[in-house]
């Protein structure tokens, strides 16, 4: 876990936000935190959501859990034994929430001093914001480097997104010092052939109101109602289908590299164009 | 091991029985701990307490880890004791 000695790359805390809940903040988070551990990235996935844990349940981990973010906070246990390596990814941790305090439980001094022994021992820390705009989001974003904003093609998700934005630039220790989190849009439940209808606002729309750049597109897809059923993220239960693609794609651009946008079109299966069934 | 399985098996494999399993077990779990939600701590300190009685221990060298099976839990408790403890405890005796 610990880094290699005068090792000089700069840990990246990343926070994974919305306002809006039910968007796919955690299944993101633990899509993401997959696909950069895939590619030997060291990755730790932190779950601010405290009182409703579910990363923990996303990433299959439920039955592992001892300690948690408020007992390392308050000194119970120590970083390591609340840490809880992936079966699969050797190089993926969570740390997961507390489900039986509630958020007034955090202290911006403790999640500061996780945040920076996290930063000794990880390339990557994912916070999975809850949803809101209260104390848990807060210091979900508080020491971010970096946020991506979850949205969906939808009304209010998108002027929810708009205020999280706002926030980032008010209320991170960032934006106190003068400095900018640097925000990327992910935007997951797309369906290309409602938005070329007209049903559905399209990605230009989105990208115009928010003014920030994209990270990528997640098509509505059944299988990421899969993964979680299984408890294995996306990236991992099924890395061949167009939701783990895009979710890889959006890895890769996130550690740099420039990869065209594609549109994502899923092909329905035939009954369900027939019955005019909308996936999942 | 399952998960193989279930992929060999097909794609299209029904994954609603498992997540239903996991949230049986997962909730009864939850439930039955609730209104003590410490227990899990509680019962390190006072297995590392007991211990320390007689042992000299780094409490960073104590690792409790659970893991919740369909009917039973395990709690495992990982300790490093250091060398010679044993000599220490010949001598206090």
């Amino acid at each position: 876990m610990e880094r290699g000695e005068g090792e000089a790359e700069m840990a990246k805390v990343v926070v994974v936000t919305s306002g809006k809940g039910g968007v796919g903040k955690t299944t993101t988070t633990a899509a993401l935190g997959a696909a950069l551990a895939q590619r030997g990235e060291r990755v730790v996935v932190v779950d601010f959501d405290v009182g409703l844990r579910n990363l923990d349940l996303i990433m299959g981990a439920e039955r592992r859990v001892v300690f948690d973010l408020i007992n390392v906070i308050q000194g119970v246990a120590k970083l390591s034994q609340a840490l809880i390596r992936d079966k699969r990814l050797e190089n993926l941790w969570l740390l997961p929430a507390s489900q039986t305090r509630d958020k007034d439980a955090l202290t911006e001094a403790g999640v500061e001093r996780v945040i920076a022994d996290l930063r000794t021992k990880f390339d990557w820390i994912l916070c999975d914001s809850p949803a809101g705009i209260e104390r848990g989001a807060t210091l979900a974003m508080r020491y971010a480097d970096e946020a991506i904003i979850v949205t969906n093609p939808e009304v209010s998700s998108v002027r929810d997104s708009d205020r999280i934005i706002g926030m980032l630039d008010s209320k991170t220790v960032k934006a106190e010092s003068g400095e900018r989190v640097t925000k990327h849009v992910l935007i997951t439940r797309y369906d290309a052939g409602r938005a070329a209808r007209g049903e559905m606002l399209s990605i230009d729309d989105i990208l115009e109101i928010l003014a920030t750049p994209l990270l990528g597109i997640i098509p509505e897809s059944q299988d990421v109602l899969r993964a979680s059923n299984v408890g294995s993220p996306v990236t991992l239960n099924n890395a061949a289908s167009v939701a783990a693609r895009a979710y890889a794609d959006a890895a890769r651009r996130l550690c740099g590299e420039t990869i065209a946008m594609m549109v994502p079109a899923e092909r329905k299966r035939f009954m369900d164009r027939l019955l005019g069934r909308r996936a999942a | 091991m399952s998960m193989n399985i279930l992929r060999f098996l097909g794609r299209r494999k029904a994954t609603a029985p498992l997540a239903r399993e996991r949230l049986q077990i997962l909730l009864a779990h939850e439930r039955s701990l609730r209104g003590q939600p410490e227990l899990l701590s509680i019962l390190r300190e006072e297995i590392l307490a007991v211990i320390s009685r007689h042992v000299d221990l780094d409490p960073d060298k104590v690792i409790v880890r659970m893991d919740r099976g369909k009917s039973v839990s395990t709690l495992e408790v990982d300790i490093e004791l250091p060398n010679g403890f044993d000599k220490t405890i010949a001598a206090a005796g």
